[in-house]
């Protein structure tokens, strides 16, 4: 996987996106693009035909001035970009079904930036019509309802952060771990974001849910159809339907027009595009909660309805592929429970040999991550940092080793070992999985 | 209001652990009056028309029938191209149907992750079959297969990994007892957080 940001040297700011442009080529075109500039501001021009001309004549690389307080900027722009320096990228993998990893390690704080959470689907992202969407609520219930997305809209909506993880995240690095793994090959299936939407409980008590519905099916409008069997008792917690994600609308990876929120729970379960939910008395043994996200164990068996995410921290920096020089350093990651808060980060920068406490440098939500950090003097030793997350149930990240011999190499979903980073002599950092 | 200040005391409330003893959905009381009085009330036709979920205990199973002949034929027309000619699959995007690996009986998933999982050796439901090939398969052309084709694609699936004769033809009655080598593996979740590692 090629990373995103190469961080192995630190980078001066370049002078032009394009670094095989000379000098006098930045010069000539710095004069055409304040020519662009001005003739785009002017009013007369700007209705006409000359803002034509000029948004065709704007040049494809923006040049970048020699000295930006010797010529005005750019000007406003219906929706904001980048800087055309900052270039983070998630890892789109696989076609009609597939996946992209989120750049942690391009990432600070703790929201993800919405086009970057991560996205995992079954059969493609599917291109809905809010106007044509509903959402049909039935089974056990007094009322079968349907309403479309306008009417979810208009009951009483919460805004509230919480992060999403794909049970299947840190699969690879836990199987087979190897040194030039990013932040985001270990834990990009995880995302972090405010979501607005209405307590699922609101919608089932309006269609008149009755009490002997003890499990309710979660229906995607996708071309999977994807369905998950959920307890009763998550409706009654903190199960969200959203409509909303840091602000906007929801993505289309992320479910528009709607999506089911599971806080804390196996991403999977938050179904996405949701057009249907169906209260009954028993699980009904969906496709993804049988043959997929089920855990093989040791002892033969397999673990079903494995919804909760055990806590889980990892370090974003350093991480491999940086290059570090002897000096100070922080370390920095994000540490999360789908239990509810993290209580305590440790880190590590001698294999686990003597921990200290980390600094949590966010607030700490309930089924939220919390950042951490700790300032780290690099004496040019060979060195393994590690992570270690606890959480207000009192669980403590495992070690490899201790999942392992609870749950095997095949296990297929829930990994959440501790994990770090090699510090190597030479200053090169490369992923350290095997805790 | 009264509401609002239940629904924010449940947010924040600690969820239930328990999951295997969850009776009912206690805090539902089937009240038909509604207090929004948002969106409309869904016509029979409508909730039909979506609800096309099968469940293990066969319920939602339609009428129709097929035989494991019928589906072998349609299997090669259909999904072959994805799943391989004998369902042996194409890792890791197409997945493996069939096979009866001697290395994988037994559930000797946790020891060997290159063990490949199939309907045979794994799954605990033969109704999940026919729910998910109805709504999800094949994956270009999801929801154009008639109920007949689904029970005869399940009969081929079933039988070409053991479960059932190659003779067989299935309905919604024969379906419905159909037992899965594998069923009595699974287990509900026995992490409940704090200091263990399970
Ligand atoms: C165009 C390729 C393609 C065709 C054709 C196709 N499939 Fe699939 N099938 C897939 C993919 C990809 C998946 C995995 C989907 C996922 O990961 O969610 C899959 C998954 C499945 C599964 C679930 C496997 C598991 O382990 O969970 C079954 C069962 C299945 N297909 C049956 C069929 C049948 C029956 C047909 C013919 C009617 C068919 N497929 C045609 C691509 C295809």
């Amino acid at each position: 996987m090629t990373d995103p940001m190469d961080r192995s040297t630190p980078q001066p700011l370049h002078e032009t996106a394009d670094a095989t442009l000379s000098r006098r080529d930045l010069l000539a075109g710095a004069a055409g693009a304040i020519g662009v500039a001005f003739a785009a501001g002017l009013p007369l021009v700007a209705g006409g035909q000359g803002a034509k001309a000029a948004a065709t004549a704007a040049p494809a690389a923006p040049i970048v001035p020699i000295d930006p307080t010797k010529v005005p900027g750019s000007p406003t722009t219906p929706v904001g970009a980048r800087s055309i320096f900052v270039k983070p990228s998630r890892t789109p993998f696989g076609e009609t079904t597939g996946n992209s990893l989120s750049p942690l390690q391009d990432l600070t704080g703790t929201i993800t930036p919405s086009d970057l959470h991560f996205e995992r689907h079954h059969a493609g992202v599917p291109l809905i019509d809010p106007s044509k969407h509903t959402l049909l609520i039935h089974g056990l219930v007094a009322t079968p309802l349907l309403l479309t997305v306008d009417d979810v809209r208009r009951f009483p909506h919460v805004t509230r952060t919480f992060f999403i993880e794909c049970s299947g995240n840190g699969r690879a690095a836990y199987r087979e771990p190897k040194p030039d793994m990013t932040p985001q090959k270990v834990g990009g299936l995880f995302s972090n974001t405010e979501w607005t939407g209405v307590p699922l409980k609101t919608l089932l008590e309006e269609a008149g849910a009755k009490p002997s519905a003890s499990w309710f099916l979660a229906e995607g409008g996708d071309a999977c159809v994807l369905t998950r069997s959920i307890p009763i008792e998550k409706a009654l917690d903190d199960a969200l339907v959203v409509w909303a994600q840091n602000g906007e609308p929801l993505r289309p990876e992320q479910g528009f027009p709607l999506r089911l929120l599971l806080p804390g729970w196996e991403g999977n379960t938050s179904v996405k595009w949701l057009r249907r939910l169906e209260l009954g008395t028993r699980a009904w043994m969906t496709r993804w909660e049988t043959s997929k996200y089920t855990d093989p164990l040791p002892d033969g068996t397999a673990r079903q309805f494995s919804f909760d995410m055990d806590a889980k921290s990892i370090i974003t920096a350093p991480a491999f592929p940086q290059k570090l020089t002897a000096g100070t350093w922080p370390i920095s990651g994000l540490a999360w429970s789908g239990r509810g808060k993290i209580t305590k980060v440790e880190v590590s920068a001698n294999n686990g040999g003597s921990w200290q406490d980390a600094e949590l440098t966010s607030t700490t939500g309930v089924k939220a991550p919390v950042r951490f950090t700790h300032q780290w003097e690099w004496t040019g030793k060979d060195s393994v940092l590690l992570s270690r997350a606890t959480d207000e149930t009192g669980y403590v990240q495992p070690t490899r080793k201790e999942l392992l011999k609870a749950r095997g190499i095949g296990t297929d979903f829930h990994f959440n070992p501790i994990v770090g980073w090699k510090v190597a002599a030479d200053g090169t950092v490369s992923f350290h999985g095997e805790t | 209001m009264r509401r609002l200040m239940l629904l924010g005391l449940v947010m924040a409330a600690a969820c239930s652990r328990d999951r295997a003893s969850s009776a009912s959905g206690a805090g539902f009381t089937g009240n038909s009056e509604r207090h929004y009085k948002l969106g409309r009330v869904a016509t029979a036709d409508e909730i039909a028309t979506r609800n096309i979920d099968v469940g293990p205990d066969g319920e939602g199973l339609p009428a129709g029938s097929g035989s494991v002949a019928q589906g072998a034929d349609l299997f090669q027309k259909k999904c072959s191209m994805c799943h391989g000619p004998k369902g042996q699959g194409m890792p890791p995007a197409f997945p493996q149907l069939i096979g009866r690996d001697p290395k994988a009986e037994g559930f000797k998933f946790a020891s060997d992750f290159k063990l490949a999982k199939t309907i045979g050796n794994y799954w605990p439901h033969a109704t999940t079959i026919y729910d998910y090939v109805r709504r999800a398969m094949p994956l270009l052309q999801p929801g154009s297969l008639s109920n007949d084709e689904v029970y005869s694609l399940t009969a081929f699936l079933l039988a070409s990994n053991e479960v059932i004769p190659m003779s067989a033809t299935l309905d919604s009655a024969s379906l419905m007892q159909v037992k899965m080598p594998y069923a009595n593996r699974f287990v509900p979740d026995n992490r409940r957080g704090g200091n263990e590692v399970r």
